[in-house]
């Protein structure tokens, strides 16, 4: 049974990468747009993980994570960001929000599959 | 295993380009005294985004001018920074900038180095004489205390936060050293100072964290203390020993990531807490915009795609007619159930050739939205002051024509910018507002699509216009009607500017127009008077693969004219036909003398009807030039789905291209243009006969 990840980006090219990336590794991935998207999306169907963007237009990368803890289902799910913001205070941020761990923006298809994998085998 | 990036480069290019024009489109329309906090946090979103991708996908030059912008962008979207209207040029210009860095990636010219460098220096001395007044931003610093005796950390946790908040705490032992990461503005020699008493100086080394300092990381939210990965967990067991004193902060970036450790037993630091019931959420107006829906509901599809299914549909609309006209020879009665399936079939095809249609269908805006920028430069350039109105941006035409119309529009509205509206005091003397209006307007108007450029300026010199056209020996007189004269000036290389500037008044262009938008099936028009403006009208056919056209017979063949290059169909009298020596034939069309010419003669056929009187004569208008064409018979009007000759057989002359009608005929559309030219030549020149 293959693991299933949420990726959440606005950027057509970044969520296509990453959902490639992560297809070619044997994972099944679900795709959403902004954070609104994401969240109708994770009700939608449990997922094992999710990788959200932080800047998006609409709901953006925290309050979606705050969101999806907020949902029983999502209480201890693993939830990384990925995010061009190295800044610590967006860290300090998404830490208080409830994410599981950040990864940089820009990154490569293999870092991506390391630390997915680090996370959910 | 490699992933090939090249086909997520191209989405990213598209993508990076909508980005560009929505950046400048916020920007023209941007308040600069009292800027739309949401306008500016979608400005910074689409610079991030930008230099996301681009950072992902290695642009390096990209991503160097988008972080500057960034930054900057950054900060007035905070209120630290005070928009200027130095700052939206530049912005401007910024985009400008990366759009030629987009399109020299794309393998479209060279990279300007220059120009990069340019912006970036303007960037930059714009954040800088802005930035003084800012408090100095903290920096982050690593802690790196060698592995030995144990401390208080507690105390020495206590101690640090006098200085900033600590980051990331990985307790260490005798055999592997402890790790802080401080966010402080106080500088590491003071913070030594104070944690000399408790630990020995030379055990500690203090040293900025890089900027990035490790680009993944894992927070053990109380929610999942352990996070339960049955391997893998426990990030730092993978690393390189954290020991050495040289490279206290490196380890986490070689490896690119480092776990995130709760703050140990240490009183929690500054305001951020750990428990995310305690957060208080930052609500924020989420301001949804309906670009955000479309872009949930819709997909990229390549254009090669919806093409093939423009064509099998062209094909289904072909055998559909066919069906339709063999039908026509059955018994209603007998065959009442094949008949109706077979009028059912016809709606079905007519709504699905419309739906598909409908694909290619872009806004017109894509056009349009490029118009803003180029009016205010432009008007800026020329010390005019001009207000741009667009009206029915919404308007749908073909994909294919998106791409095509800015070239020709391009020209209209800088002609209308340097010949038309006025200067100011020009315009004050006039009795007119100082500042002048360029319209563009779209519409739909039966079955084409019409685009309108109008300006209130001077409007065309009807005198001047006809001085130049004797002057260039063209064949002119004082009683040509105006819509005549206005023609006159897309002859090749007319300009009236009585001085050349940079910006039009060279003679080329307007001639290069009207070849254009006749080259997409469709004409240009202008109407003007002189001292009230002008407007410029482009006619176009609503899509390229299917036309109207009147079916006309020639020596038994069947052809097919475009409907809009066809003004009157008359039945001709001997008395108004007159042969000129060595030029062919003439027909006196109310008191107009046209070239007329005889189908069967064009392309060699035996002919059918040798009488005039016995046939048809058809007027056609194309390039501003009138002829009559001499056929056989008018047999109806069809909705026709164009096939490409070229691609199917090769060029013939005078043959636009052919269409296979409900018979299964396949008929000829004729290439008016060509005809005419044909048709002019031969009334001009020798009576040659003209080969197919």
């Amino acid at each position: 049974m293959a693991k299933k990840i949420l990726a959440v980006d606005d950027s057509p090219s970044i969520r296509q990468m990453v959902s490639f990336t992560l297809r070619s590794a044997g994972y099944e991935v679900v795709e959403a747009v902004d954070g609104n998207a994401g969240v109708a999306q994770a009700k939608t169907g449990q997922v094992d993980l999710v990788l959200t963007d932080q800047n998006m237009p609409g709901m953006d990368g925290l309050t979606m994570i705050r969101t999806l803890r907020g949902l029983p289902q999502y209480a201890t799910t693993p939830i990384l960001m990925l995010t061009t913001e190295s800044s610590d205070a967006m860290k300090q941020q998404g830490r208080a929000v409830g994410a599981t761990g950040w990864l940089v923006k820009p990154f490569d298809p293999q870092k991506l599959l390391e630390v997915v994998r680090k996370v959910i085998g | 295993m490699s992933i090939d990036m090249g086909q997520f480069i191209l989405v990213f290019f598209d993508e990076a380009a909508e980005h560009l024009a929505n950046m400048e489109s916020l920007l023209l329309n941007i308040n600069v005294a009292e800027p739309d906090a949401e306008d500016l946090n979608a400005i910074f979103r689409a610079a991030h985004s930008i230099k996301g991708g681009a950072a992902t996908f290695g642009f390096a030059d990209l991503t160097d001018v988008t972080h500057v912008l960034e930054n900057l962008l950054d900060k007035i979207r905070k209120n630290e920074i005070t928009l200027t209207a130095a700052m939206v040029d530049a912005f401007l210009q910024s985009g400008d900038v990366l759009q030629a860095m987009l399109a020299a990636h794309r393998g479209q010219g060279q990279p300007d180095e220059l120009a990069m460098s340019d912006i970036k220096a303007r960037l930059t001395q714009l954040l800088s004489s802005q930035d003084g007044a800012t408090t100095a931003e903290p920096s982050e610093l690593t802690i790196v205390i060698q592995p030995g005796e144990p401390f208080d950390e507690t105390l020495l946790c206590r101690e640090l936060d006098r200085f900033g908040v600590i980051d990331d705490f990985t307790p260490g032992d005798a055999h592997s050293p402890w790790l802080y990461r401080i966010k402080t503005t106080d500088n590491p020699e003071k913070i030594l100072d104070s944690m000399s008493f408790m630990i020995e100086p030379n055990r500690v080394s203090i040293t900025p964290s890089a900027e990035c300092q490790s680009d993944f990381g894992l927070f053990l939210t109380p929610a999942e203390p352990d996070l339960s990965v049955d391997e893998g967990f426990g990030f730092f067991d993978d690393t390189p020993d954290v020991a050495s004193p040289e490279a206290p902060a490196a380890t986490a970036e070689e490896a690119g990531y480092g776990f995130f450790q709760p703050i140990v037993e240490a009183p929690v630091v500054a305001a951020v807490s750990l428990t995310p019931a305690a957060v208080t959420p930052i609500s924020r107006p989420q301001n949804e915009r309906a670009t955000d829906k479309a872009a949930e509901s819709s997909i990229r599809v390549s254009v090669e795609k919806v093409d093939q299914l423009l064509n099998l549909v062209g094909e289904l609309v072909i055998t559909q007619s066919m069906l339709a006209q063999n039908s026509l020879q059955l018994d209603p009665v007998l065959h009442e159930k094949l008949l109706s399936g077979v009028a059912q079939l016809e709606r079905n095809t007519r709504e699905l050739q419309e739906s598909v249609m409908s694909i290619r269908m872009m806004p017109i805006s894509f056009v349009f939205n490029r118009y803003p920028r180029l009016v205010r430069d432009l008007a800026g350039k020329l010390d005019k002051q001009v207000e741009l109105r667009m009206i029915g941006e919404n308007t749908e035409l073909d994909k294919g024509f998106i791409e095509k119309l800015s070239d020709p529009l391009t020209h209209l509205v800088r002609n209308s910018l340097d010949h038309g509206i006025e200067s100011p005091q020009v315009r004050l003397a006039r009795n007119k507002p100082a500042q002048g209006t360029l319209t563009l307007k779209a519409f739909h108007q039966g079955g084409n699509i019409v685009i309108e450029v109008s300006d209130d300026g001077a409007g065309l010199s009807r005198e001047r216009i006809l001085n130049k056209a004797k002057e260039r020996g063209l064949n002119v007189n004082d009683n040509m009607s105006d819509s005549e004269v206005w023609q006159l000036i897309f002859e090749a290389g007319f300009s009236t500017a009585t001085e050349v500037t940079d910006v039009s008044g060279r003679g080329v262009g307007m001639d290069v127009v009207r070849k254009n938008i006749q080259a997409m099936g469709g004409r240009v028009e202008i109407q003007s008077m002189t001292g009230v403006g002008s407007t410029m009208s482009i006619r176009l056919p609503l899509t390229l693969a299917i036309l109207d056209g009147m079916s006309i017979s020639a020596s038994g063949e069947l052809y097919i004219i475009p409907l809009t290059f066809i003004t009157e169909s008359l039945q001709p009298k001997s008395a108004e036909i007159k042969s000129m020596a060595g030029r062919g034939n003439v027909i006196n069309v109310r008191g107009e003398y046209l070239p007329l010419i005889a189908l069967h003669e064009i392309f060699n056929l035996d002919p059918a009807i040798n009488q005039f009187e016995a046939g048809l004569v058809i007027i056609l208008e194309a390039e501003g030039q009138k002829i009559a064409l001499f056929v056989d018979d008018l047999l109806g009007q069809h909705q026709v789905v164009v096939k490409n000759l070229e691609t199917n057989y090769r060029r013939v002359n005078g043959v636009a291209g052919a269409t296979i009608m409900g018979d299964g005929h396949v008929a000829f559309i004729l290439d008016v243009a060509a005809i005419v030219n044909m048709a002019q030549h031969l009334a001009s020149a020798t009576p040659e006969k003209i080969a197919a």
